[in-house]
């Protein structure tokens, strides 16, 4: 017997971020597969689907729509009720977007997608060796985004008017290029040139530039979000001339090279290899292997691991193809800049600052309007991916706000901090942080920072009610929020720096993944009073002093503090930043006071003439520009200049404190901890004095550097340990307490396994940083949230 | 020195002290009002509050200080100065001898700066109500025609002059005070620069701006500038005079010599073409000896934000000079 089917409607919304990423496309192909009929649009919440069919295409439909869905789509709610009326006559369409209010903002730039990089090898297409190919699921978007709707004529691709074929495939929804904004081709598309080293006009100049780089000559490749520096990786002259050129900079070279030589250089862990190959393509940190050839030390001095990257733009592609044709493997890729400058994004800027470090510049005629530096990964003991700089590939995407109610809080903007600025516009229960900026400092990352944040409002047309800054008066961004507030007539809310690190870790655990496949969303308990373990370099405390070893008791309602790091001066203030001695005599005359020359004669060596070492004394004695500090990063930094370790000066941020973290990283399996004391009514504070005293011991002694830099790591560990114990009990903590871990000293991965087995050891739950940075960068996170929920509930 | 019952004893010491040092016709009319001869053209007036420990340093003392920085206050307003006013709080059990070294170290500024301190007045306060001695000093001067020193005459394009080395003073106070000794002695460069500023504003009477970085340094005035004008300014870090004893002083302490205070110094706006001439100018006199073009006027900031203090560092980059917010507790660490 035949039955005919019963046909059905339904109506189904989806939410994420599914524009712009061909989630339409992609639902039309289904439906039409399916011999479905409807229709689907875009509105200001999402993807609105009207479709009719009998059940079981329905369900395949339903089905489908999640699990084949587009490559950069996350979609993070389905809606279905039944549809209303009878089936539309004719085949499923895609219909024009119906209005709302805009709240989606763009979707980050990502990585070549294999169809595209098959396209460019292949001889038989129309892009084959074109470095600008492109489509709807890979290629450039915040990097070129002037204003919103997310649409060719405003963005940096208006002055490139698509010829016939390319319109054409625009046009068609069964193309992969349907709606592929950046969309180009040989013959309407940028193009690319070779600048500098008599560079022959008429000759490819990607074959050029591999040329040049195979014969060991540094040239700077205008990129996506930013120039790079590049040289062969292996030629160990060309990566010196490349630092020499540089000047004052021994900050690791990111190397670039495909999977299957990453693969022969480096331990890839299948975590490793999942955040190398996903569309952001970040820089993962990576330890060499055991039977790998050897690289040239100066790519990362007093470095354990590489940062590698897959090449993530059609050029990449070409050049590594056609640097591999000539014999090469590694590319150094870092970042076009003076010392440590902001990156150069301008042809102009780059004719003028990097043609005194390279000989030659391929360039290109497509603007970058927006700075993109590539991000950075590292992964953590458990394989999870642990953020150092979040920018290209992941940011703007929105993070939830896994906080009960957070949808019904105001429009939050939260201004960050000073050093890895970002800033963080919260609404709707969704947080979307910008892209590590820099340091607000340098003129260019100012103005960046300003330009991005006119951008980010205007793309996602936020008026914000709240805005949140940190404590320090003196914060450039603290500045600019006043003023903002003043201007906008928005209510400015205060946020203390360590109470911003711990709210972002707990928001950052409760979030679904989003930066990678291995991070684990982790169920946060928002009531129950929380630990918060938060070491950092310094960030102003609620009691008008400078904090940054700090355990806080609290949670989004605010924290107080209930255990510390003694405070120690920083000798000569910020100087101490750059100068590890000085953390190292602060640290000593803290620990043995006037008798503690005779105590470092170990280290003596590692300590500076006699005349400045008596005007250190004075400035200690006299309290000159000597603000006490309870900073955990100048404990590490003062631990490596006891170990030799750039005692003098670093040349780039947590240079000394990075290379014992290396130094301990054997040993750190067998070692002991150093002891520690706490003392102090009612703050418990933990001072380091026998750990001197056995650090020195152990130097005297003879013992090995690696070993007496895993036993501090220790001994740090068990210190926060303990001192999280004594909370414990002061406050009555249950076991099962959450305790949330950030701030820039927790991307030690010597120093965090240990402490999170201790604390696990205790009973407690710890929440970690999986998308943002446990450093600044993930400070706007926490301010939002922190600033957003106050002005909500009072 | 005693406060209260031996008023009339003290208050005559006092007046033999100040008499002694300060002589002058308009002192000595001896009213408590000195009457001056009506002065040609527009008139200044300027007066400071001098607070400082030590009260004497290498290179000067709170009494010469005080005459400096009124004068150049004066100075200034692209006037000449006709004379000042000195008003003392004194506190119980200063030294009398001390306060006759401060007097002779006032007058004799006074003098060989030419003008007379016309008028004064005296107060002693109880023991711990102040810090040794406070001098209030008051400054009228008289600004040629055709002068209009204003920081609503910046102009983009315009060269920023700066008559000397930088931090000299802040830090010879500051190794007084905490008893850090920095090898060679540095000194207060305390002066006077109405003289320098008088053959200035004669050869360029278009002048946009005078002004003396004292306090908060050359970041504090030239941040001030900037704001009230709304244009950035961009500084060559360069091409900033600095003694190497100070620079040397200020990388061990961790202090930036920009935020450093400066009691001899004149920070000066000109139209490009006249830069050259006005640093020839400078050179000719002692003061002005290290004269140096420090900087440029660039863009008129955007709408609805403020004019920028910038820098192009040595190393080639550029860098935002921000204020110093209260006490220099670091950003960045
Ligand atoms: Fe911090
Ligand atoms: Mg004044
Ligand atoms: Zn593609
Ligand atoms: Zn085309």
């Amino acid at each position: 017997m035949d039955h005919a089917p019963t046909i059905t409607g339904r109506r189904i919304r989806v939410r994420g971020l599914v524009q712009g990423v061909g989630f339409r496309p992609h639902v039309w192909r289904v439906a039409r597969d399916l011999g479905l009929s409807g229709w689907v649009a875009n509105d200001g919440d999402g993807v609105d689907i009207a479709v009719w069919g009998d059940g079981p295409a329905l369900d395949a439909f339903a089905a489908r729509l999640v699990d084949d869905a587009p490559p950069l789509a996350r979609v993070t709610a389905v809606a279905s009720a039944p549809a209303d009326g009878p089936p539309p006559a004719g085949p499923f369409v895609i219909v024009a977007s119906h209005g709302g209010a805009v709240r989606t903002g763009i979707v980050p730039d990502a990585a070549t997608c294999p169809a595209c990089a098959a396209e460019i090898r292949d001889a038989g297409q129309r892009r084959h060796g074109y470095a600008f190919t492109n489509c709807t699921h890979c290629g450039p978007r915040l990097t070129i985004a002037g204003a919103i709707p997310w649409d060719r004529a405003r963005t940096a691709m208006a002055a490139f008017p698509m010829c016939d074929a390319c319109a054409a495939e625009y046009a068609d929804p069964a193309d992969r290029r349907f709606h592929a904004q950046p969309i180009a081709c040989p013959d309407c598309g940028p193009r690319l040139w070779l600048e500098g080293a008599d560079a022959d006009p008429s000759a490819d100049p990607i074959a050029a530039t591999a040329d040049l780089l195979a014969a060991g000559r540094i040239v700077a490749v205008k990129g996506l979000g930013g120039f790079h520096l590049a040289c062969d990786g292996l030629d160990a002259e060309a990566v010196a001339m490349l630092r020499a050129r540089k000047r004052r900079d021994a900050k690791p070279f990111a190397l670039m090279a495909p999977l299957a030589v990453v693969q022969a250089y480096a331990q890839v862990s299948p975590a490793a290899r999942a955040a190398l190959t996903s569309p952001a393509a970040p820089i993962v940190l990576l330890p060499p292997r055991a039977d790998a050839p050897v690289l040239p030390p100066a790519l990362a001095p007093d470095q354990d691991h590489w940062g590698w990257m897959l090449p993530y733009t059609p050029l990449h592609h070409l050049l590594c193809d056609a640097f591999a044709a000539r014999g090469g493997r590694v590319l150094v890729m870092t970042s076009g800049n003076l010392s440590d400058e902001p990156q150069v994004t301008d042809n102009d800027a780059a004719r003028a600052g990097l043609t005194a470090i390279a000989d030659a510049l391929l360039l290109h005629d497509r603007p970058i309007w927006n700075r993109l530096d590539d991000s950075v990964v590292a992964l953590d003991d458990t394989g999870a991916v642990m953020p150092i700089r979040r920018a290209r590939g992941y940011a703007p995407a929105p993070l939830p706000v896994a906080v009960p109610g957070a949808a019904d809080w105001p429009a939050t903007l939260a201004m960050g901090g000073e050093l890895k600025a970002t800033f963080c516009l919260l609404r709707d229960g969704a947080a979307v942080v910008s892209q590590h900026i820099g340091d607000l400092e340098k003129a260019e990352a100012l103005a960046d920072y300003r330009a991005m944040l006119t951008l980010y409002r205007d793309l996602h047309q936020f008026v914000p009610a709240v805005i949140a800054v940190d404590a320090h008066e003196a914060y450039l961004s603290t500045t600019l929020g006043q003023a903002l507030a003043e201007e906008t007539g928005a209510r400015l809310i205060r946020v203390g720096h360590h109470h911003a690190h711990m709210v972002a870790a707990m928001v950052d655990a409760a979030c679904p993944a989003a930066m990678a496949d291995a991070a684990v969303t982790q169920a946060v308990d928002w009531d129950a009073p929380t630990l918060g373990v938060l070491l950092d370099g310094l960030g102003m405390g609620d009691d008008g002093t400078l904090w940054g070893g700090e355990i806080l008791l609290g949670g989004l309602d605010g924290a107080a503090r209930v255990g510390r790091f003694a405070p120690v001066p920083l000798l000569g203030g910020s100087a101490a930043m750059r100068q590890p001695w000085r953390n190292l005599v602060a640290h000593l005359h803290a620990a043995f006071g006037a008798d503690w020359q005779a105590q470092a004669a170990p280290v003596a060596a590692h300590l500076p003439d006699a005349a400045r070492l008596s005007m250190a004394q004075a400035m200690l004695d006299s309290g000159t520009n000597c603000p006490p500090c309870s900073s955990a990063g100048r404990l590490f930094d003062a631990a490596a200049a006891a170990l030799g370790l750039y005692p003098a000066e670093i040349s780039h941020e947590a240079q000394a404190a990075m290379a014992l973290e290396a130094l301990a990283r054997p040993f750190a399996a067998e070692e002991h901890a150093y002891q520690v004391e706490i003392t102090g009514d009612p703050l418990p504070t933990i001072g380091w004095a026998p750990l001197w005293r056995a650090l020195l011991g152990d130097v005297a002694a003879g013992v090995a550097p690696g070993r007496i830099a895993a036993r501090f790591h220790h001994g740090v560990a068990a210190a926060v340990a303990q001192a999280v114990a004594r909370a414990m009990a002061d406050h009555a903590l249950p076991p099962g307490t959450q305790v949330a871990l950030s701030g820039g000293v927790m991307q030690n991965r010597v120093l965090v396994p240990v402490l999170r087995q201790m604390l696990g050891a205790m009973g407690l739950r710890v929440l970690a940083h999986g998308q943002v940075p446990a450093n600044d960068g993930g400070l706007a996170l926490g301010q939002a949230v922190i600033a957003a929920h106050l002005a909500h509930t009072t | 020195m005693a406060h209260g019952g031996g008023g009339r004893a003290t208050a005559r010491l006092i007046r033999q002290i100040f008499a002694r040092h300060f002589a002058n016709p308009l002192l000595d009319q001896g009213h408590d009002a000195a009457v001056l001869p009506r002065p040609v053209g527009r008139i200044v007036m300027t007066t400071d509050a001098h607070v400082v420990s030590p009260l004497t340093f290498p290179g000067g003392d709170i009494g010469s200080l005080s005459v400096h920085g009124t004068l150049n206050d004066v100075a200034c307003g692209g006037a000449w100065p006709i004379a000042l006013s000195a008003a003392f709080i004194i506190e119980e059990g200063f030294p009398l001898a001390d306060l006759d070294r401060i007097a002779a170290s006032m007058g004799a500024a006074a003098r060989s700066a030419g003008v007379p301190i016309a008028t004064g007045d005296t107060k002693v306060v109880e023991r711990g109500h102040g810090d040794g001695v406070y001098i209030t000093t008051t400054g009228i001067g008289v600004v040629p025609d055709g002068v209009e020193i204003s920081p609503q005459r910046i102009r983009s394009g315009q060269a920023v002059l700066l008559s000397g080395t930088v931090g000299d003073h802040g830090i010879a106070i500051l190794s007084r005070r905490q008893g850090l000794e920095f090898g060679t002695g540095i000194q207060s460069d305390s002066a006077a620069l109405h003289r320098m500023v008088a053959d200035m504003v004669a050869a360029v009477p278009g002048i946009a701006v005078l002004r003396d970085p004292t306090r908060g340094g050359l970041s504090a005035t030239l941040n001030e500038l900037a704001e009230a004008s709304g244009h950035t300014i961009t500084l060559n870090e360069a091409a900033i005079p600095i003694r190497p004893e100070v620079a040397g002083a200020c990388e061990m302490l961790g202090l930036d010599p920009l935020h450093i205070a400066n009691e001899g110094k004149m920070i000066c706006i000109c139209a490009e073409e006249d830069a050259e001439p006005l640093l020839t100018i400078m050179r000719a006199h002692p003061q002005g000896g290290d004269a140096a073009r420090i900087g440029t006027v660039g863009d008129a900031a955007a709408p609805g934000t403020p004019g920028l203090l910038r820098m192009t560092t040595l190393i080639g980059g550029m860098r935002i000079v921000d204020w110093l917010a209260g006490e220099q507790l670091p950003r960045i660490c």
